[in-house]
């Protein structure tokens, strides 16, 4: 368990250093006066998290501060993470084993919140599981998005179907699901074209893929997750909202987060939608795509060690 | 939730009417909205906090205005000042030939695309460029941004067996050189701003290539990191301008002034879509607004100027007054329209609409009256007055509607018919003077 976190934290490591720091000892021994508060505030704005949590956190360390004028910085931070880890019940998303063959897990999500790469790092992790794998390379518009996920594929010895650019995203997908079906896959990762969510028919080819999916397989795409720039700040809520509407996610991956940012954004979508997190991408190795921890995750934010 | 901005404001000062002045203590509620309003749309905390300082002393002492409402006058004020400070030291790309662009950015802020952009942009004001992969990292980047060259007919340099990007950069001068190119724009790899080992290697690009403009690409959507990253990017490169991408999403684009607000780098260009040509000089007063809610509305009626042809809607002017105008004729405006965009998008640009969803059948009513004239012959859309029962029997079937829809659809337009009659014999002036004005706002024809 401490190996896991340690991963992880690794991981985050500067996210995990930068609040802590940024504060200069914040959350050290020294005592919380009105000028440590005003810095934490500051922080957690910082992280992205929204005004919602933020006060949410500020308001219980006043409480505690009010009851225990000597509190802190070091119980302080506790309380933030139990604060954010309450925030965050429910968000751990568990990926149960594919039921049926092939189990269809669809990547949606705006350009360059890093589709491609997580579709390879996850058809590698289920791959390293033991599962078998099929990535359907549905990304037919960008330009060389077809040779990236190739160029992944031989890399990490992956089976993908393609077509050209310009083909029709739906047909393949179509196409890679009797694929899979007949080569006994467990399952396919849809890897899609990048699209802006205010774009109402690059929004209407998505359902299209997902309504064709379902001529094989009702059920099908059993998992719809979106992926998520984790440096993004707000408007990554009004990004899984409209992604919801038109295509019912049941799932995130937030991406990017080996740097400083702190991806506070899930916090803010999982309140809003209560989408699962099922991984955070935290690097740019076929390793670095690694579960998702509530615990760990609040606790790492603000500089603790695993609890 | 932030569309509002103007009217929290003018709830929070609307007791200030008969108030002689603005001071600290009858603004507080006020600026409390809007550094609220400046947090939700990503502007850095530290900069916000500046932010609302300034428009406090800006504000301070002001006699509030009759004529407007104090809460318009003071989003006047933020406006004003955030159009200044966004403004602030703007220059157009060096004019300097040959020029040498290096682009620098996060992973996936959009580098390879904008790099294209940039390089079609330039080519279409005359120069010779081209463009240098220097993304060695990423799978098939130099592939990606090879294809778009090819598109976009752009030189086109890269070495796919080195690993030394400042050596590329080297023989991409010398290939310049060769090809006579005046403008050399190097795409680079995607880097974190605390990875060393990637920024050293940047630094050493930058060495050899010496280059007039080091452009930072930005996500639009980018949260309170812009700040640090800005910084970080600035201090190893010196930037000379900051590219904003992704600008036709619903970003609020804060990173934008936080980005300039700390480095005082100048925004350049702005990225607003998937295609080569979505690339626009950058423009502080529309970003303001867009920061603060306000829509958009130069960005509309430039929208109307470029699709709109001035001599189809002259055209149809003409037709209308004359009141000679048929179903083809509306087919034709109808199209002319939605090649503005989406109705949505449209209404976004407008203000205080920006957050008024359009009932979802909207778009698709206008396909199908589309559908409906298209099932008529031409005869047909000429002389509405020919479409008799079996006519209008055979039109829903081949337009996949009911009769119905096209019983209203003709009783629409017979209308329309009627009104422009009126109109042509009645007020014949006042409906000149509305052309008129129409040809003023960019030709728009009467919807």
């Amino acid at each position: 368990m401490r190996s896991l976190f340690k991963k992880f934290r690794d991981g985050l490591t500067k996210t995990a250093r930068s609040l802590a720091e940024k504060t200069a000892g914040l959350f050290g021994a020294q005592r919380i006066d009105a000028a440590t508060l005003a810095g934490l505030e500051e922080a957690l704005y910082a992280a992205d998290f929204g005004g919602e949590t933020t006060s949410e956190i500020l308001e219980e360390i006043k409480a505690a501060h009010k009851r225990d004028p000597a509190l802190r910085g070091a119980q302080a931070a506790v309380i933030g993470a139990a604060v954010l880890e309450r925030a965050l019940a429910g968000a751990e998303g568990v990926l149960p084993p594919a039921a049926a063959k092939p189990t269809v897990i669809c990547l949606i999500g705006i350009n360059g919140s890093g589709k491609t790469t997580t579709t390879a790092k996850l058809a590698h992790r289920l791959k390293a599981d033991g599962q078998t794998v099929l990535v359907a390379a549905c990304d037919t518009f960008r330009a060389a998005a077809i040779e990236q996920l190739q160029s992944w594929a031989r890399r990490l010895d992956l089976e993908v179907v393609a077509s050209h650019t310009g083909a029709d995203a739906a047909a393949l997908a179509f196409d890679a699901w009797q694929a899979a079906r007949a080569r006994g896959k467990d399952w396919l990762l849809v890897d899609t074209a990048g699209r802006l969510h205010t774009k109402g028919n690059l929004m209407e080819e998505l359902a299209k893929i997902r309504r064709v999916l379902q001529k094989h397989d009702p059920a099908a795409p059993q998992h719809r997750w979106l992926v998520v720039d984790g440096s993004l700040g707000a408007n990554s809520v009004e990004q899984a909202k409209a992604f919801h509407a038109g295509f019912g996610l049941t799932g995130l991956i937030v991406t990017k987060l080996d740097g400083t940012s702190r991806g506070g954004a899930l916090v803010a979508i999982y309140r809003q939608l209560k989408i699962p997190v099922y991984f955070l991408g935290l690097g740019e190795q076929p390793d670095d795509l690694q579960p998702f921890s509530a615990a760990n995750y609040a606790r790492a934010i603000f500089g603790l060690d695993a609890g | 939730m932030f569309e509002s901005l103007t009217e929290k404001l003018t709830s929070a000062l609307r007791n200030l009417r008969g108030v002689g002045r603005l001071t600290p203590e009858n603004m507080a509620e006020a600026l409390r909205e809007v550094r609220a309003a400046l947090l939700a749309a990503d502007v850095n905390f530290k900069v916000a906090r500046d932010f609302v300082e300034r428009v406090q002393t800006q504000c301070a002492g002001q006699e509030v205005l009759q004529s407007v409402t104090p809460g318009q006058q003071v989003v006047k004020i933020i406006h004003d000042e955030l159009v200044g400070l966004l403004g602030e030291g703007a220059t157009e790309l060096a004019a300097k030939r040959p020029l040498r662009v290096l682009m620098v950015g996060l992973h996936g802020s959009g580098k390879t695309t904008s790099t294209a952009k940039l390089g079609k942009l330039l080519k279409k004001r005359g120069a010779r460029p081209l463009v240098v992969a220097c993304d060695i990292y990423r799978p098939a980047a130099i592939d990606q941004l090879e294809i778009l060259a090819q598109q976009e007919e752009l030189g086109f340099y890269c070495d796919r067996g080195s690993r030394d990007v400042p050596a590329i950069g080297r023989a991409a001068l010398e290939a310049a050189k060769a090809a006579n190119a005046d403008v050399i724009l190097f795409d680079t790899a995607g880097r974190l701003q605390i990875d060393q080992e990637l920024i050293e290697e940047v630094k050493r690009l930058h060495a050899v290539v010496q280059p007039d403009e080091v452009l930072l690409v930005a996500d639009g959507a980018l949260g309170q990191e812009a700040v640090n990253v800005a910084k970080a990017f600035h201090e190893a490169l010196q930037l000379t301008g900051l590219v904003l991408t992704k600008l036709d999403g619903d970003a609020r684009g804060g990173a934008a002034l936080s980005i300039k607000a700390v480095t005082g780098v100048p925004i350049k260009f702005i990225g607003v879509g998937e295609k080569t040509a979505d690339f626009e000089p950058f423009y502080p007063d529309r970003l303001a607004s867009r920061i603060l809610g306000m829509g958009d509305v130069v960005s509309l009626v430039e929208k109307a100027q470029e699709n709109i042809d001035q001599h189809e809607a002259e055209r149809m002017a003409e037709k209308m007054r004359k009141a000679d105008f048929n179903l083809e004729d509306f087919l034709a405006q109808m199209q002319q329209v939605k090649k503005m965009g989406s109705m949505q998008s449209i209404m976004g640009m407008m203000p205080g609409m920006s957050g008024v969803q359009l009932p979802d059948d909207s778009e698709r009513q206008m396909k199908r009256t589309e559908a409906i004239i298209q099932s008529m012959t031409v005869q047909e859309r000429r002389k509405p007055q020919l479409l008799n029962g079996n006519r209008r029997m055979r039109i829903a079937k081949g337009a996949g509607v009911k009769v119905l829809e096209v019983n209203q659809l003709i009783k629409q337009f017979e209308q329309m018919q009627k009104l422009m009659k009126m109109m042509k014999g009645g007020n014949q002036k006042k409906l000149m003077r509305q052309m008129e004005a129409m040809k003023g706002r960019g030709g728009m024809p009467g919807f």
